[in-house]
């Protein structure tokens, strides 16, 4: 407070003191054949607005389940501040959760459901009444404490959900694809309204998501998983820009994926390659954050806001390809530009549409450069 | 939907109903007869309900049957849930397939089988019979009924509620009593009425299981009408006729309406 302008940076994972609120270690989970959870490590910290994110069926429901304690893992152990909950059922964990379907009480009305939970651990006549006043004040519900849950709407029935889930001010909020039943508009209203909420409770959230966006707009770090696994945890920033996989890049938002040859850039700076992927192409050059063999087959990801299309090649940048453009995707904002290469490789370039549709520059059957610079992409090797 | 009925539909209509309901319906309608001999038209009277009113052994009877009924009903209404709650929530534990066999099967066992089968039962186990062991087997018979009513109930109910219940720290047994029950409890009510009325107007299982000191009122009619057809005993199964009917209907508004609310809470629970 006394700081004229706080930097606040919330990082704990970057703390190698900071003590994770949940740990899940070595944790696995099999439905008789089927690995549903492929020996996973997790460290979440207080505070933190964590999302699982991934496809259908790649374990992410599972991995929460098992934090709410409806499911026991095979093999491993999770603690939830500091205590192994291996023998701790749902009704005893200061976990609670938010339900994909709302699950609210239908034969409740909107203030008895988010009382249910308070009356359950015992509290005062007063102490419920003061705590659901404040639940239905945080989640703007007041008018509606005496409806039941089927005359309210659908964005009412979430925010009474949420707002049961937070009523006994759990260490950690579960929420199994929150926003799933919303739609588009309301959802991305809610998105930051969850925000708002974690930040004013201080609760720890754990999100479930297979909608990227979702997962890069509310979370503090984003996990990855895959079948079972867990590709990549990170910063949104990070997962966006430094993918750890082909996997990754592939699966948050756009990207062209450039498979080829490296070879050592001796004329370049510190890690600079050169990837020869198609006769008769120039290489992409390009900068490698871990060493890359000679020789090596890699993977280049760059994504398309971070090429240009020209008449010209741009000086400026390393890299530089010639070819036409087969196909636009205008989406008002901007345009998607998919030009084929001589060597029939198709890139993808975004293009910010700065001026009016008419006076665009380019269109179908038009001759263009593309430019990127060395560090645009990334080098990936899996 | 204002298609006028061709003469087809309208005579196998009739045809229809005519079988199903002239037989109750000449019944009611010479339980009025003035008359002593049944089939013979002799003006408008009330006095065989008057009569019947005073005649003890029927009145016994009918309070046997009544006691019967209630706690029948009531037990196989508890047996029958729990059972359900077993088959539909317990997942595959070993047995299950025979458990359930076990519990339909008294739906397609005749009534004669069950009944005797009860009565060496009884006997083997020294069971004196009257009241108590009628209830047995009725309870026996009806709890397979409530049992189906209730677990078709639980198969369309969302689990997540009773999740979100444990969630929020309540014990399996409160989850139970303030979130399941609530819900299901237009299907466990329908079950109980139904138990009701297969008991009240059950003669076969009853004659077997009975003993000399309690004799329920279809038991009591059918001795009777062997001796003749009296009009005291058409006012008396018009009577029934009417608890019967009333029980029945009473069932059906019950899960129609919990139908409809079901409707509800899915269109709510629906993703959008």
């Amino acid at each position: 407070m006394a700081q004229a302008k706080p930097q606040i940076v919330f990082d704990p994972w970057n703390d190698p003191k900071a003590k994770p609120l949940i740990q899940c270690r070595s944790i696995t989970k099999r439905f008789g054949d089927f690995t549903a959870i492929d020996n996973i490590d997790l460290n979440i910290y207080e505070k933190e607005f964590f999302a699982l994110l991934g496809p259908s069926g790649c374990g992410k429901t599972t991995l929460m389940r098992m934090l709410a304690g409806f499911e026991t893992p095979t093999e491993g152990k999770i603690t939830i501040d500091g205590q192994d909950v291996a023998q701790v059922p749902p009704n005893k964990r200061a976990v609670n959760m938010m339900f994909q379907s709302y699950a609210l009480f239908p034969h409740l009305s909107v203030w008895e459901n988010i009382a249910f939970g308070l009356k359950r651990e015992g509290a005062s006549k007063e102490r419920i009444e003061e705590r659901v006043a404040e639940m239905l004040r945080l989640t703007r519900l007041e008018k509606f404490a005496r409806r039941k849950p089927h005359q309210i709407s659908g964005g009412q029935r979430q925010r009474v959900a949420l707002a049961r889930s937070l009523a006994k001010a759990p260490k950690l909020l579960l929420l199994d694809e929150p926003l799933g039943a919303l739609d588009k508009k309301l959802r991305q209203d809610t998105q930051f309204e969850l925000m708002d909420i974690q930040e004013r409770t201080g609760t720890t959230f754990v999100i479930v998501t297979h909608d990227q966006e979702e997962a890069m707009t509310v979370a503090s770090r984003v996990a990855v998983m895959n079948a079972g696994v867990i590709m990549q945890i990170a910063t949104p920033a990070d997962i966006y820009e430094q993918p750890n996989s082909v996997y990754v890049a592939d699966f948050i938002g756009d990207v062209n994926i450039i498979e080829g040859n490296a070879s050592v850039d001796k004329s370049g700076p510190e890690g600079a390659v050169s990837i020869a992927y198609a006769e008769g192409q120039d290489p992409v050059h390009a900068v490698a954050t871990t060493p890359v063999t000679e020789g090596a087959r890699v993977f280049y990801a760059i994504r398309p806001e971070k090429i240009t299309v020209s008449h010209k090649p741009d000086p400026d940048r390393a890299n530089h390809a010639f070819g036409k453009i087969i196909d636009i995707a205008y989406l008002g904002n901007i345009s998607t530009y998919r030009v084929e290469l001589a060597s029939g490789k198709v890139i993808s370039a975004t293009m910010t549409n700065a001026r009016r549709l008419e006076r665009r520059a380019f269109t179908w059957e038009d001759e263009v450069w593309l430019s990127w610079t060395r560090t645009a992409g990334i080098v990936l090797t899996n | 939907m204002n298609k006028r009925l061709s003469w087809f539909n309208v005579t196998s209509l009739s045809l229809g109903f005519a079988f199903l309901y002239l037989p109750m319906l000449i019944l009611i309608f010479y339980s009025f007869n003035a008359s002593k001999l049944v089939t013979v038209w002799a003006g408008f009277s009330t006095k065989w309900y008057v009569a019947l009113m005073h005649d003890q052994p029927f009145l016994d009877a009918a309070w046997v049957t009544l006691k019967v009924a209630v706690s029948s009903s009531t037990l196989a209404t508890v047996l029958g849930t729990m059972a359900a709650i077993t088959l539909v929530r317990a997942g595959r534990f070993p047995g299950r397939t025979l458990f359930s066999g076990m519990i339909y099967a008294p739906l397609v066992m005749p009534d004669v089988i069950t009944g005797l089968s009860l009565l060496l039962l009884f006997i083997a186990i020294g069971l004196d019979r009257g009241i108590f062991t009628i209830m047995l087997a009725h309870t026996t018979f009806s709890m397979c009924y409530v049992s189906v009513v209730v677990s078709s109930r639980l198969l369309t109910f969302d689990r997540s509620l009773e999740e979100a219940s444990m969630d929020l720290g309540a014990s399996s047994f409160t989850t139970f009593r303030l979130v399941t029950l609530p819900i299901i409890l237009p299907a466990v009510v329908s079950g109980w009425l139904l138990a009701f009325t297969l008991s009240l107007d059950d003669l076969v299982i009853a004659s077997f299981t009975t003993g000399p000191s309690s004799t329920t009122l279809p038991i009591k009619i059918f001795s009777a009408v062997r001796l003749g057809v009296s009009p005291e005993i058409n006012a008396l199964s018009t009577l029934m006729i009417t608890v019967v009917a009333v029980g029945v209907v009473g069932a059906s508004l019950v899960s129609k309406r919990a139908i409809l609310k079901q409707q509800r809470e899915e269109q709510e629970g629906e993703r959008v």
